[in-house]
Parts: structure tokens; C-alpha cells; sequence
């Protein structure tokens, strides 16, 4: 099937096949930062933006998002950058695998609510599973930037 | 895995209904349980097109369409100031965020999974849903049906006066529900929904008038028993069948007793 | 305690990689590689105990885009052992690459090879097989002399005397006994005995198990693999494919996470032997679901454990029974249990008399068991520390008292460990400081917070090692580049822990340059020298050291090529980091002339280089406390805050330090409350997927505070010992003891769901 979708500001047409799924066509578009660490819909890790609203790429089909916009991480890194080296200081990042998704999600929280406090955080992060970190350093970090932010 | 040979993103109420006739076709709602089944899909049917993916406010009742997601209801300023943020509350420990952003009011409902909050929770409203063919009916009538090939168009709910407080049981906070409950008070009635059981959610009543002397602890700890004891459980890996009838007594009684709170004016769900 | 003030060691830098992570760049296996690789696929027993009768693969391999499909009739016949442990393994050889036999439903009967993805799926669902269905062997307990073997092959292999007979379904069997332990036990006013159990936890690190193999320009077989064992892999590699180790080179990128599971070998087999077979390169991805089924979990164990004490507290005797499910295969069965009894019982050297341990690990048709974060130690003192916690709840003693009392401390030698001296402990400091913070004596008595809810807390201490004494290697090369910077090449494997940055502090800190001056790469077997690789605690203590001694080694020769610079002798002039000067301090040469000096009639490598074992394996030490909120009623469990002292010796980096405890205290926490395996009548496991398999969300962990007590181990670089595994030791006990506080029951089995709690509060309500 013909589809256009604009993936990170870039107006791409493709052919696909009907149940092509959106991680799949943004890694075939270089977008490797997403990644899958679950068939069930349950990690969070494959999040990108579909119109500004972050969504399981693991879980959409391609063709859904045809005419749509679609952000990954590859194009939020100036977005990305300030937040993330608070992440960073308290070495939270670990293994990294599931940092995308976590970035993304926390992108739109902050998009969405610019002073969430800490229970807020929890809550709309929950769909973002961490193995390594115990979740604790990720928190600190956000806390953190957003502590240097409303200085 | 799932296969999909076509998709087409239904053009009215009509050609998507023509399309679900067949077996072999699918309506993929929010995608997420169509994509985990194994199955080959000759159609998928989208109705994303079908301007389904909105809440429309009325003086006397939410017509919700089918499309409308999960996120789209936990956000609702009138749906949850109507439930005093019940809503909010069913739904809000749905896997996450993005989840919610995807699954769909009417693919929760239509499947009339055991699991669904959201089945539960509309079940303690005084709502109805809008079938392409079978027109509209009494939630509470379509749950009980038979999974068929109609189309659901919309959930309608009316503001009948009430009161509502929804709570689930759950191992890890974003998991399915062990059981999940519903009660209200609509129109003076009350109404006691559980699901998870953990087959779909059920509706019941006072039937025997327990409460009709009004709630105080002695009738919610009786209404609360019966209750469980009127509703059938069964055994899963979350949970066995006796854990669950005594869950059901359990968050019953604590439901009713916020509603109690809820009516003399003093709580929200929204904590 | 030797105290320093270090420029570069234990400072929270930042990992090297933290912003290409953080930023998501291409740099796992299946970023970096190609994608026109065969796709590689599975085809897993439904049977838990079954033999392949026929198989036909002639209808899938008519699939347009299928390459070639194999099975038990295609691969190498000798028998070989995919735990990563240096050779010869205490790790039975008791696999094949495809076996007739298939021992578990998960295990291997056909490898796929296709195009692309669609058609090995397809191929999946048309291979047909005929097994016969055995009857498994599926409760451990009565594993051991059943009728039904496991391994009735008489090609089983042990390269290591460990005690197994597979005729007896025995991985392993051995008892150690120190002191008439009978006789201190009768002589004891209280003998407590308790079983407890704990299950086979998966790792469930984000990255699943994933290979890529290929052809290189000298028709050598190039593994990328997400591996913390990169040497491992290639001689297990060569044993599997009976190709000489010489044909192997094998590297890891970033690995996406590993705790042990990618201590074995799990899928590197499959695609090697398709690109063997067919020149093309292969890539196999685990599915979760494979990562759940198929993988190498924790091993799980039933202890029983008699525990004998004096009315005051002193705790005099333990004896410890271990019965430990390798599963399917044996790989890390006759070591991981050995943890069990020998990083439990030493926490009691104190008063200790007399101690006995003695273990049998048996095959069942479960999955395969591995190495997990903890290896054993984890349920050594799951046990231990919950019959102290009884102990002190029976005596009305405050269960940090009976610690206090008992408790190893720096100076004693451990009977149970090896009778190695605690050089370093400050386990007592670990314990007064945890409860100064989490306010013990406030929140151990149990609070009633209405609508039955109560609040209660609970404790446990714990130990491990740092990497396994006479046994392993760490190793470390470091290199003088022209402008005065170093290249510190490892063959340890950074999984995410921060392994990378460590060492290169360390480096820093010997080299007295900056952090930024010391890159790092690692692993590869072709440029690594040998390391056993990252596990067992080892990276930093073992590893750090050969930093250490590497760096030693270049600054020498640094120093002599600076001395003859200078035209003088080489014990004539200091290492200043920059600079090499005259110890009149007249004279000095530039490190970066230094450098460019071994690039000009040189006859200087310019390298240091360094191996490092260990004769001793010296314990972390750690408390946690945990505060919990328990409904009564629905039987949840809230942990409300959790609370640890951790000392690692001198935490190198102390974010990254610090990280490594909360993740292991949540991973610990998920397998006390909400992680459990289990399987249905006919051996399929339940929980194969996140969807079943419940690891804690960041709503499930209650607020984390972990701190340091330092002290100095003299064998270990800049005094420290290791954190990556004690971590995961102290939320079993902790948690059981705080539900013990509320509900007045012991639950020895985990996890303790809501269910079980509620369900015997009926009973008293």
C-alpha cells in the first residue's frame, strides 16, 4: 500500500505491506532509537509521537499513520538534550535500552504538564519499564531538571 | 504473530458493516488485542475516518463514539466532574499512557473483555451504546450478548443524577485487575458492577432491598456480602475463585462506603 | 582504612556512553547490523519431555524466502555446556545444538533460515514433527533417583567432578561440614528449622537475547552478540561447532542489559551454524516470549535451614540443605548453589561454632536454569536471614540487636567462606547507619492506620563476593596515544552497568590525566586480552586491578623512554601525568613527546598490560530495611519506602553505585511480591510474556535511599570490592519480615501475593 507520513519533519512515501506495524517502518527509516522489548504491548520501550501524542509503535500499524505525523527521538534532540544530562548525572541511563521511549514519554509529560510533581511523574511514566535502574535515579533526574528549570 | 492481507479505512458506518460480515475480516479498534492474537485477518476495517473519535457534551447526556480512546475519558473535564473523576480512576492504571492513548472506548466494549475496567465502570452509568444494525440498547443488554458482526457506533451516557465510585485490585498497579468494581447510586438505585471475575463484568442490583433503609454499616456490610455471594468468580492466574468472591465483599464495602461519603459531600475518587 | 584523596576515583561521573544512549543512537546488535542478514528462527518443543520421532521439513522449505531448515540429524554430535565459566566448566556437557531428545517445552527442534521474517514464521507453522511424549520430571523435590531420567544419554559429560550422576537426575551433590555440628545443636536452648522456597526468576533485562553472525574478509566466523562473556562464547562456540577457536572472533556492542542471563551462551549456536552452513550472515532476535521460555533463569531452590541459638540471642549453629532445579540442563547448577550456603552462613561468624551444608542439584523438564545477579546467594539468604528474623521475633529481641550480636566483623575469619578473613567489613557500621536514617526504632513497632490497613517494617542483611578467588581473570591493556591520551581496551563487558567508565577512572586516576583522556574499548576476543569476562562481582575488583597494574606497567615504561629522553636513568625521574621529570625536578619531558617518541626509532610498544587473579574473594556487605503498608483486608503489600547501607569497599563511582543497589532492590522486590513462574499440569510455563510476568512498574517500588559505610580492601583497587550482584540479596527477607510485622505469619515461599496473604486473614477474622 502507498502511505506518506511525515517521520521527523521528512515527508516519506512508501509501499508497504497492509500489516507492516510503525517500529518497523521508523527502524527501516533509520530511526533506531526505537526499540521492542515486548510483544505485549506492556514496556514502553518502542514510544513515538504520533501527532504529538506518544503511542506504542509496537502496537500501530503503519499504514494508521498514514498522512500523520510521526516523531522519534531522532528528531527531538535538541528537545531532548537539556533533560536528558540530569538523567545522565545520577547515571540512571544504565544499559540505555529502554531510554528512548523513556525520553519520549517524559518529553510529552513535560509537554503536557511543564511542573508534574512527583506522583505525576509515576503515574504518566508507568507504561516505561526500567530493569536496571529501580526507577528512583530516573525520577531524581527529572526532578532535578526541572528544579534548574524554575530557578 | 497477526496478518493482515487488506486494510481499509471504512469510508461510512455502511461499507464498515458490509466488510465485518465476513469471518475472516476484522474491525481493529485500538489495534492492541487484535495485534496480540495469532490470527491471519483477511480486512482489517479501520473506522478511524468515521469522525467516531470524539465526546459530545450535551445538557442530558456524552454520546462517546467508538473511537474514542481510553485517554480521551481519563481526561474528560464533564465525564469525570458527571462520576466525580470514577472514570478517571477506572481507567487510569491501564498499562500506561501510551496504551491509553490507543485502546479505544468501543473496542473495550465491544469485546466485552473479562478484564475491562472500562466495561465495568460503564456499567454502573445510566448509559446505552448505538449499534450500526441493532440501534441502541441498554448497555447493561448488549453486555450480555453474544460477540456478533454489528458495528458499535457509540456509548450514550445520560446524566441521570448519581453518584459513583469505581476501585480494582491489582497485583503490580498497571496490571489487569484481579476484580474490579463499580458501584452507584443513579437515580436512587443502586447498582453493583464487578468485572474481572474473571469473566466480563456483571451488573447487579438490590434486589432484595437491603439497602432500602438507606446505607448504613450494617446494611453495607449485608449488601456487600450479597454481592459477593451473587457473583460468579472463577479461578486464573491472578487469582482463584474464593479470592476474588472475597475481594468483591472487600472493595464493595469500601466503594459504598465512599459513595456514602460521596453523597453527603465530603470525597472524590480523585485521590 | 587508608584514606586518599583521589582526583578521578569516587567521583559521580557520568558514564561514557550516557548521551549516546540517552540520545538513542544505533549501538546495540540490531542497530549495528546489517539488515539483509538470514533471519533465524526456532521451532521450540510443545513437550516438556519428549523424543522427535520424525520430522519433515519438505512442505516449510518450499516457503519462497526460506534458505534451509535444520535439525537434530544436521548438527555436531558431542556434547557441550553454554554456561560462561572458565574451562574446564563445573558446568556438565549436556547439550547439543539440536538434540533428538528435547528435554522442556521451549527447547530447540529446527533452525529456520530465511530471507525474511514473514516466510520463517510461515515455516514454523508448517514443519511437521512427530515426538513421543514422555512422561517429565516437573516437581524438583522428587527429581532426584525418579525413574524418569532427564539425561539418560550416555554421552553426558562432566569436565569437573561436581557430584552429578544424570542416572541419579544429580547435576550436583556435596556436603561441607565445619565443628560437630550435631552436637552444638543439641546443646542449644532453641533449634529452629524452616524450609523455604524461592522460584525461577527471569532477568528480564529490556534487550532480549540477540546474535549476529557472519563471514569476515578472512572467512572467519564474526560474532556480535549481547554477551557479557565474549572468550566464553568463542570456545563455546568452537566446542558446539567443532570449529578450532582460531576460525572464532566474537565482540559485543552495547549490551541492552544482562544480570547474569547473559552469562551463557543462549542463542549465539543458531545463527553460528547457519552461517557455517550456508557463508550468509544470520541474525536470531529473541522474542520475549523466547527470552521467558527459553532462556536461563534463576535457579530455583528449596532450603531447609536449622538454625541453633541461646536464649540471649547467640546464634551458635547453622545447617543448611539445599535442593536446587537446574531444569533441563546443567548449566551454572553446580555453582550457583554453592552460594547458597557459603555467601548465607558467614553473615554469622560471629559467635558461629559449627556449620553444615550439603546440597543436591537435580534435572527436571523446566527450562534450563542460569546465572542471575546474586547466583544463589540470593536464596542462601532468603532462608538465613528470615530464620534470624523468627529467631528474634521467638527471643522478643529486636531483630538488629540479635545482628549486632552476631554479625561478621572486620578481622574474623570465616569457617563458612572458605576460611578467608573479613579484611575489610563494615557490616556493623552498614547496620547502626541504616537505622539511623530509616528511623528503625520508630517504625519497626507496627502501626494501625485504620480501614485495615497497618504499617510495619522488616530487615535483613546480606553479603556476596567479588569475583570467584583462584578462578577468574581480569585483564587490561592500556595504550599511550601521540597526544598523551590512553586507550584502555578491556575484555570485561559493560551491560549497562558503567563498567567502562569505572575502569577508566581507575585508569585516569593511575595515569593522572583526565577522564576525558581515557577511551575505552571493549570487548572483542581478536584486541581484548582474556578476561572470564563480567560476572560474579568481578568487573571492578578484578579487572580494576589489572587497570591498576597495566597502568603500572606503561608508566614504567613511560618513565624510560622519558629517562633516556633526558639521558639519564630511568630511577632518576617521576611520573608527573603530563609530564616525566627529574626527581631534582630540572629537567622534564612532555607526555606527548613521550608519545611521539614511540612512534620515532622506537623500539617501546608504548602498551601496558596486565592480568589479574584473585586468591581471595572478598564480601560486600549490606542492610536494608524496608517500611511497608499491608491492607488486610485485600492483602496488598505497598512498599513505602525502602532504606540500605551498602559497603562495596569504596564506591568507584558512587551514582553509578548507587544506581546499581536501587535496580537490584526493586528487581528484589519484584520477586518478593509480584515476579512468579509456574507452570500447568503438563510442564508449559505460564508466565511467558510481560504481559503474565509481572516486573514492578515505577508505581510498584515505594521511595528508594541507599548510602555507603566505606572500608579498604587491601587486594582490591583503590580499596574497593564490588556492588553489582549483594544488591538484589536483602528485599526477600526484609519484605517477609515486615509482612511477619503486620500480619503475625512467616511466608517462606515466594512471591508472597496479596492472595496468600488475605486468604489466611480470613482464617483469623
Amino acid at each position: 500500500m502507498e502511505i506518506q507520513i511525515t517521520l521527523n519533519n521528512r515527508t516519506i512515501k512508501s509501499n508497504i505491506e497492509p500489516d507492516c506495524l510503525l517500529i518497523d517502518w521508523v527502524r527501516e527509516h533509520g530511526c533506531y532509537s526505537v526499540k521492542r522489548g515486548c510483544e505485549t504491548s506492556n514496556c514502553g520501550l518502542c514510544t513515538v509521537l504520533l501527532d504529538g501524542k506518544p503511542v506504542l509503535s509496537c502496537s500501530m500499524l503503519a499504514v494508521r499513520a498514514n498522512g500523520h505525523n510521526v516523531q522519534t527521538l531522532e528528531g527531538l534532540q535538541e528537545e531532548a538534550k537539556d533533560f536528558v544530562e540530569f538523567i545522565a548525572d545520577q547515571g540512571a541511563d544504565q544499559c540505555g535500552f529502554c531510554n528512548p521511549g523513556f525520553v519520549m514519554n517524559t518529553i510529552s509529560l513535560l509537554r503536557e504538564n511543564p511542573n508534574p510533581t512527583d506522583d505525576e511523574i509515576r503515574a504518566y511514566l508507568s507504561g516505561n519499564l526500567c530493569r536496571c535502574s529501580g526507577y528512583e535515579g530516573q525520577l531524581r533526574g527529572i526532578r532535578n531538571y526541572l528544579n534548574s528549570k524554575n530557578k | 504473530m497477526i496478518t493482515i492481507k487488506n486494510y481499509i479505512r471504512a469510508g461510512s458506518l455502511q461499507e464498515a458493516y458490509d466488510l465485518n460480515q465476513s469471518r475472516q475480516n476484522r474491525v481493529i479498534g485500538g489495534m492492541l488485542w487484535v495485534k496480540m492474537a495469532n490470527s491471519n485477518v483477511n480486512t482489517a476495517i479501520d473506522l478511524s475516518d468515521l469522525g467516531l473519535d470524539t465526546i459530545t457534551e450535551t445538557d442530558s447526556e456524552f454520546s462517546i463514539g467508538a473511537m474514542v480512546s481510553l485517554r480521551q475519558i481519563e481526561l474528560h473535564e464533564g465525564l469525570n466532574k458527571y462520576t466525580n473523576y470514577a472514570i478517571k480512576k477506572s481507567v487510569g492504571d491501564i498499562v500506561g499512557v501510551q496504551f491509553r492513548n490507543m485502546a479505544t472506548v468501543g473496542g473495550s466494549i465491544f469485546g466485552r473483555f473479562g478484564f475491562s475496567d472500562v466495561l465495568t465502570m460503564f456499567l454502573t452509568l445510566d448509559c446505552d451504546v448505538e449499534l450500526f444494525k441493532g440501534g441502541i440498547i441498554s448497555l447493561e443488554e448488549f453486555s450480555k450478548m453474544e460477540r456478533d458482526n454489528d458495528i458499535l457506533v457509540r456509548l450514550i451516557v445520560k446524566k441521570t443524577p448519581g453518584n459513583f465510585v469505581y476501585d480494582s485490585m491489582r497485583i503490580t498497579k498497571t496490571d489487569f485487575p484481579v476484580i474490579a468494581c463499580g458501584v452507584s447510586c443513579v437515580n436512587n438505585e443502586y447498582r453493583f458492577s464487578v468485572g474481572a471475575r474473571p469473566a466480563k463484568a456483571i451488573l447487579l442490583r438490590d434486589e432484595e432491598g437491603i439497602l432500602s433503609n438507606g446505607i448504613s454499616e450494617d446494611s453495607i456490610s449485608a449488601i456487600s456480602k450479597w454481592v459477593a455471594e451473587h457473583t460468579p468468580t472463577q479461578s486464573n492466574l491472578r487469582g482463584s475463585a474464593q479470592y476474588r468472591t472475597h475481594l468483591i465483599e472487600v472493595l464493595i464495602k469500601r466503594n459504598l462506603l465512599k459513595l456514602r461519603g460521596e453523597i453527603s459531600g465530603n470525597s472524590n475518587n480523585f485521590e | 582504612m587508608e584514606h586518599k584523596d583521589y582526583k578521578s576515583v569516587g567521583k559521580a561521573y557520568r558514564k561514557k556512553d550516557s548521551m549516546q544512549l540517552l540520545l538513542g543512537k544505533p549501538v546495540y546488535v540490531d542497530d549495528i547490523t546489517p539488515d539483509n542478514a538470514l533471519v533465524v528462527k526456532i521451532l521450540r518443543s510443545p513437550h516438556a519431555n519428549a523424543i522427535v520421532k520424525n520430522i519433515n521439513t519438505d512442505i516449510a522449505k518450499k516457503i519462497p524466502g526460506i534458505v534451509d531448515i535444520y535439525t537434530w540429524e544436521d548438527v555436531p554430535k558431542n556434547r557441550f555446556a553454554i554456561a560462561g565459566q572458565t574451562y574446564p566448566e563445573p558446568s556438565p556437557y549436556d547439550r547439543l545444538i539440536l538434540d533428538r531428545h528435547v528435554r522442556f517445552a521451549g527447547d530447540a527442534v529446527a533452525i529456520i533460515a530465511a530471507e525474511e521474517e514473514k516466510a520463517a514464521l510461515k515455516a514454523l507453522k508448517l514443519i511437521k514433527v512427530e515426538y513421543e511424549v514422555l512422561e517429565p520430571v516437573l516437581d524438583f523435590r522428587t527429581a532426584k533417583d525418579n525413574t524418569v531420567l532427564v539425561h539418560p544419554e550416555d554421552d553426558w559429560f562432566a569436565p569437573c567432578a561436581v557430584g552429578g550422576d544424570p542416572k541419579r537426575n544429580l547435576v550436583a551433590s556435596d556436603t561441607d561440614v565445619h565443628g560437630d555440628i550435631d552436637a552444638v545443636m543439641n546443646d542449644c536452648d532453641i533449634v529452629l528449622e524452616r524450609t523455604y522456597h524461592t522460584k525461577a526468576y527471569q532477568q528480564a533485562m529490556m534487550e532480549t537475547f540477540r546474535t549476529y553472525t557472519s563471514l569476515d574478509r578472512y572467512g572467519r566466523l564474526h560474532v556480535i552478540s549481547s554477551s557479557q562473556i565474549v572468550f566464553h562464547v568463542r570456545r563455546i562456540l568452537s566446542h558446539a561447532l567443532n570449529i578450532p577457536k582460531s576460525r572464532i572472533r566474537v565482540e559485543k556492542p552495547r549490551i541492552g542489559g544482562g544480570f547474569g542471563a547473559k552469562q551463557t551462551a543462549v542463542c549465539e549456536m543458531y545463527p553460528a551454524f547457519v552461517t557455517l552452513k550456508t557463508g550468509r550472515p544470520a541474525k536470531i532476535i529473541y522474542t520475549r516470549e523466547e527470552s521467558q521460555i527459553a532462556a536461563s533463569p534463576r535457579h530455583e531452590m528449596e532450603i531447609t535451614v536449622k538454625l541453633g541459638a541461646n536464649n540471649d540471642g547467640t546464634i551458635r549453629a547453622l545447617d543448611l540443605y539445599t535442593l536446587s532445579n537446574s531444569g533441563a540442563y546443567g548449566e551454572h547448577g553446580p555453582t550457583t548453589v554453592g552460594l547458597s550456603g557459603h555467601k548465607s552462613i558467614p553473615l554469622y561468624t560471629g559467635n558461629l561454632e559449627a556449620h553444615r551444608f550439603s546440597y543436591d542439584v537435580v534435572y527436571t523438564n523446566h527450562q534450563a536454569a542460569g546465572a542471575y545477579r546474586g547466583y544463589g546467594a540470593t536464596q542462601g539468604i532468603f532462608a538465613v536471614e528470615s530464620i534470624v528474623n523468627e529467631l528474634s521475633e521467638k527471643l522478643g529481641m529486636d531483630p538488629t540487636a540479635i545482628r549486632d550480636k552476631n554479625m561478621v566483623r572486620e578481622g574474623m575469619v570465616m569457617d563458612a567462606y572458605y576460611g578467608e578473613k573479613a579484611n575489610a567489613c563494615a557490616l556493623d557500621k552498614c547496620m547502626e547507619h541504616c537505622k539511623k536514617i530509616f528511623d528503625w526504632d520508630k517504625k519497626y513497632p507496627v502501626r494501625d492506620m485504620g480501614n485495615g490497613k497497618v504499617r510495619s517494617a522488616g530487615v535483613a542483611m546480606a553479603m556476596q563476593g567479588s569475583s570467584i578467588s583462584n578462578v577468574d581473570v581480569g585483564s587490561a591493556m592500556i595504550k599511550l596515544g601521540e597526544n598523551g591520551t590512553y586507550n584502555l581496551t578491556i575484555g570485561a563487558a559493560d551491560m549497562g552497568t558503567g563498567c567502562d567508565t569505572i575502569l577508566a577512572q581507575m585508569a585516569a586516576e593511575c595515569m593522572e590525566c583526565s577522564l576525558d583522556d581515557v577511551s575505552v574499548f571493549g570487548a572483542d576476543t581478536d584486541v581484548s586480552p582474556y578476561d572470564s569476562g563480567s560476572y560474579a562481582s568481578s568487573t571492578t575488583y578484578l579487572t580494576g586491578k589489572a587497570v591498576e597494574m597495566a597502568c603500572d606497567d606503561l608508566k614504567k615504561q613511560i618513565c624510560t623512554i622519558g629517562a633516556e629522553m633526558m639521558d639519564c636513568d630511568t630511577e632518576d625521574v617521576v611520573f608527573e601525568g603530563n609530564k616525566v621529570s627529574t626527581a631534582d625536578g630540572k629537567k622534564s619531558v612532555s607526555i606527548t613527546d613521550i608519545a611521539y617518541k614511540t612512534q620515532v626509532n622506537s623500539k617501546y610498544t608504548g602498551i601496558g598490560v596486565a592480568s589479574h587473579t584473585s586468591p581471595v574473594s572478598p564480601p560486600p556487605f549490606m542492610v536494608g530495611m524496608v517500611e511497608i503498608e499491608l491492607d488486610k483486608y485485600t492483602g496488598k503489600v505497598d512498599i513505602i519506602d525502602y532504606m540500605a547501607v551498602v559497603d562495596c569497599g569504596i564506591p568507584v563511582n558512587p551514582a553509578l553505585a548507587r544506581i546499581q543497589a536501587e535496580g537490584g532492590i526493586v528487581q528484589g522486590i519484584g520477586h518478593t511480591l509480584m515476579e512468579n513462574v509456574t507452570y500447568n499440569a503438563e510442564g508449559k510455563p505460564i508466565e511467558s510474556s510481560f504481559m503474565q510476568y509481572k516486573i514492578p512498574t515505577r508505581l510498584d517500588m515505594g521511595s528508594l535511599k541507599v548510602e555507603f559505610e566505606n572500608s579498604y580492601e587491601p587486594t582490591g583497587p583503590f580499596g574497593a570490592k564490588s556492588i553489582g550482584e549483594i544488591v538484589i540479596n536483602t528485599p526477600g527477607p526484609a519484605i517477609a519480615h515486615a509482612i511477619y510485622r503486620a500480619t503475625g505469619k512467616w511466608y517462606r515461599e515466594l512471591p508472597i501475593t496479596p492472595e496468600k496473604i488475605a486468604m489466611d486473614l480470613i482464617k483469623d477474622m
